[in-house]
């Protein structure tokens, strides 16, 4: 039987390009409402994707990256994305639920919870993105401390201080986090009448993590959540944040062009993994899942998906870029791109709908029954996120094991 | 007559972290869970409630340095579990309590306005002033705000997020195809803030919401949260559950209303009241005499006298009399509860007289100090109260706190509600599509112009 090649959809906007709101059959408003993310939601969940992420970022997208502008002509505005992904939770059944998340203006303590909370009204299908926010933009919205414009020539640099500040800080909120998602044993929770105790409060630990950045005292204020660690996600394009991803992640999305660059990157991954000591932290034992990511606009002949890109570029008077590779052509070409990807020992695409609903519903009309008969959509018979991609679920890192001393001194 | 009567409000408070939610009941469930929340939500909404009411919490509460856990331990994030709620229901409005020390008001109010968005305009923020290092552990910045200083930055705040939400104009989402203009020229305002405690430039990402501003509560009692109030507050979560305190409290806010241009029926005062419901009033108070002791245990009850003397009274019997030995004047031995506990001679010498004259344990005292239930009675009587507070201003409606997740609310929207009605004082079906706002008959917010400039 094949490898199973896991399948996300990133949902943002109108979709990935700027003009696809001048395209759909959708008022432009609707990108604001519940009926419009439900519906994306449960097409998703409907076609069993693994899982959704939501973009997210605190200042109003531009057309270049970091460039303000007042354009008016490109979709602008953002709903929350924490918000979305905990509206959708009772409204969806299998797919998991990945909002983006800013570790750089975000309280530590208020995103470990806010997943643990996805988590629980998910029944088990929180993940999150924790994303830097490296825009001054966005820094300027908080008032509370200063991020100079982008040096775009050492944004690829591994010795560039401001990323490596940002990546340091994600690294400690990640962990802070994971933290306190350990920080009730699955057990903590006893209703003991006979003693009046609620809780065996020998279960419940206060993290006292102490970084660099911030600190977090106490204990989470949830109960260990249904997946315990749900799944941490993280986009990477270069060495720092690879090692971000290695050192705290349990899936990596990266970027790339083709063949040459895809084994290139999946190395640097790797040797990513070995500078951060990745097989000795907890819960981090198995290798990251390796996730490509792709820009996917869909038409029923490559020529209808160029001609319908072309469309979209003439409107926006400016050829279409990514960081991604952007596939336009057939759900046949597409899966042939993603099923080659997979042979280089990728385990799992995100696609990045260029138009939404079309595209979205053309990969589960079109693309997830070719992935079907390839075999590479069989899934365990799971209800939590981590049990759909094979990941166990990990005790909490205070469980007193008396077989493991090693993990005894951890939680002392 | 009965359009002459004043309507009553009520919202739902899912059980708390604190003695009166009861979780050693056999039908108690887990506090956690989202198929309790979603049953208690869904119990409100079929009692026509205006909206389900959280608390907060930000650090588990400690005892004599240690997790307190004799209570309910444990909650969710606040606006995680709104959002989810909010897709289960469809009319009830969804109010969290939200730190102004412990958020930043580029985030907070957008989180709030997203989720004003996706349940059609039923949000609503309970906005409280922590300010301790205690709670301030967990965060970023500490204990960073001198306690006098918080409501100082809690006006600030709403003062910004009211900017930030004022800042799209109500059609700039234009999305004219033809001519490419997904906004509308000059509808997107750039917000720009100078404060002492916020210095911020924002283009806010969401665009107006369908209330405009979600609704703003408040629950600070001092003169600095009265004032806040009635600066700010469209709904005041009261302790003024007593029919005259709450009079006197119910004039005192509302007269500070016309002060600033505000008419009296732009804000609501809602105590938190709980309540026993019975099949006739003796009945009823056999169920509180249970219901007290299931609230209060031993270990519960020494606890409480623990806060109040600040020392170790672990040696002491529940069922004995009051201890002899003094409160210890030190640093306070709890931390994280609501309510302060002052030491109080005067208080504590009390209650040893009231012990001595009506031979009562510890438990039996602080039953009879601290756990006094608000309504008691047959379902009648229970709305003939409701009705006498709201036709005497004593308040607008109530914050009705069931004791037990999820059920705790499941009589009274089965029993009391239908007798509300029967009054002609209360709705009998949702108007279809109302905002929050609406439902509780409050005035639309006056749109900020004048601090905003336009975009290009």
């Amino acid at each position: 039987m094949p490898r199973p090649l896991h399948l996300g959809v990133a949902l943002d906007g109108a979709g990935w390009h700027p003009q696809a709101w001048r395209t759909s059959d959708l008022a432009a408003g609707e990108l604001f409402t519940a009926a419009y993310w439900t519906r994306l939601a449960r097409r998703a969940d409907e076609a069993r994707l693994d899982l959704l992420t939501i973009e997210d970022a605190f200042a109003q997208q531009t057309a270049a990256p970091f460039t303000p502008d007042d354009r008016r002509d490109q979709v602008r505005g953002r709903l929350d994305a924490g918000i979305i992904a905990s509206f959708l939770a009772p409204l969806t059944r299998s797919i998991g639920l990945v909002p983006t998340l800013s570790t750089t203006h975000s309280e530590p303590f208020h995103l470990a919870t806010a997943v643990q909370t996805l988590d629980y009204a998910s029944r088990g299908r929180a993940g999150w993105r924790p994303k830097v926010s490296a825009d001054p933009r966005e820094a300027r919205q908080f008032g509370r401390r200063d991020i100079p414009a982008p040096d775009f020539a050492r944004f690829q640099d591994p010795t560039n201080p401001l990323l490596l500040e940002l990546f340091g800080e994600a690294a400690e909120v990640i962990e802070a986090g994971r933290q306190l998602w350990d920080s009730w044993q699955d057990d903590a929770i006893i209703r003991d009448v006979a003693t009046g105790r609620f809780i065996d409060r020998d279960r419940v630990h206060r993290i006292g993590f102490e970084g660099e950045h911030f600190s977090v005292e106490s204990a989470s204020i949830m109960p260990r959540s249904p997946q315990g660690q749900p799944l941490v996600t993280v986009l990477a394009h270069a060495r720092i944040p690879y090692e971000l991803a290695a050192g705290g992640a349990d899936v990596v999305y990266v970027t790339p062009h083709d063949e040459a660059d895809a084994v290139r990157i999946l190395g640097e991954v790797r040797e990513a993994e070995r500078a951060v000591g990745r097989a000795d932290r907890i819960h981090l034992d198995r290798p990251l899942e390796v996730w490509a990511d792709a820009v996917v606009l869909l038409d029923d002949s490559v020529d209808a998906a160029r001609a319908a890109l072309a469309e979209l570029e003439q409107f926006d008077g400016a050829a279409f870029t990514s960081d991604a590779l952007i596939h336009a052509g057939t759900a046949e070409s597409l899966a042939e791109q993603l099923l080659a990807w997979q042979r280089l020992g990728y385990d799992g695409v995100r696609l990045r709908p260029a138009r939404l609903p079309a595209d979205l519903d053309r990969i589960a009309d079109d693309l997830v029954p070719l992935l079907r008969d390839a075999g590479v959509l069989d899934r365990p018979d799971a209800t939590t996120l981590r049990g759909r991609l094979g990941l166990s679920r990990p005790a909490s890192r205070y469980a007193t094991d008396h077989s493991s001393p090693e993990l005894e001194e951890q939680s002392a | 007559m009965t359009a002459e009567r004043r309507q009553v409000h009520l919202a739902a408070h899912f059980p708390g972290v604190n003695s009166t939610t009861v979780w050693s009941d056999p039908t108690a469930q887990s506090q956690v869970e989202f198929s309790s929340f979603e049953h208690f939500a869904r119990t409100a909404e079929r009692g026509f409630f205006d909206y389900l009411f959280l608390a907060e919490g930000l650090r588990l509460r400690e005892h004599r340095g240690e997790i307190h856990d004799l209570d309910v331990v444990g909650r969710p994030n606040t606006l995680g579990i709104l959002a989810a709620v909010a897709a289960v229901t469809r009319h009830i409005g969804v109010v969290g309590t939200l730190s102004s020390t412990f958020n930043e008001p580029a985030e907070l109010a957008r989180q709030l306005a997203t989720l004003d968005h996706l349940s059609g305009g039923r949000a609503g923020w309970n906005v409280v002033t922590s300010s301790d290092a205690f709670h301030g552990g967990n965060f970023r910045r500490g204990g960073f705000l001198p306690h006098p200083e918080r409501y100082e930055r809690a006006s600030e705040f709403v003062a910004l997020a009211k900017k930030l939400w004022d800042s799209w104009d109500d059609d700039a989402v234009l999305g004219d195809a033809a001519a490419g203009e997904f906004l509308r020229a000059g509808a997107v305002h750039d917000v720009r803030h100078r404060g002492k405690h916020f210095d911020v430039d924002a283009r806010s990402t969401v665009p107006r919401s369908p209330q405009g501003r979600p609704i703003i509560v408040q629950a600070g009692d001092s003169p600095d949260g009265r004032d806040f109030a009635a600066e700010h507050a469209e709904v005041i979560f009261s302790r003024h559950a007593e029919f005259d305190d709450g009079r006197r409290f119910y004039s005192d806010v509302k007269g500070r209303l016309a002060g600033r241009g505000r008419s009296e029926d732009s804000l609501l005062i809602l105590p938190a009241v709980s309540f026993v419901l019975g099949d006739s009033p003796a009945d009823a108070e056999e169920k509180a005499r249970e219901i007290s002791l299931q609230q209060i245990s031993k270990p519960t009850a020494i606890t409480f006298l623990e806060q109040v003397w600040n020392r170790d009274l672990s040696a002491y019997d529940a069922d004995g009399p009051l201890p002899e030995v003094d409160p210890d004047p030190g640093e306070q031995i709890t931390r994280g509860w609501a309510r302060a506990f002052e030491e109080n001679q005067a208080k504590i010498a009390a209650w040893r007289a009231k012990a001595d004259a009506e031979k009562l344990s510890i438990r039996q005292l602080v039953i009879a100090v601290a756990n006094r239930h608000g309504f008691v009675g047959t379902a009648a009587h229970v709305a003939s109260e409701i009705d006498r507070y709201v036709q005497n201003r004593a308040s607008d409606g109530f914050v009705v706190v069931g004791h037990l997740t999820p059920h705790g609310l499941d009589e009274f929207a089965d029993a009391v509600i239908p007798e509300l009605q029967e009054r002609g004082v209360y709705r009998t079906e949702y108007a279809e599509g109302a905002t929050l706002r609406e439902n509780l008959g409050l005035p639309a917010p006056h749109r900020l112009t004048d601090q905003i400039g336009a975009t290009a």
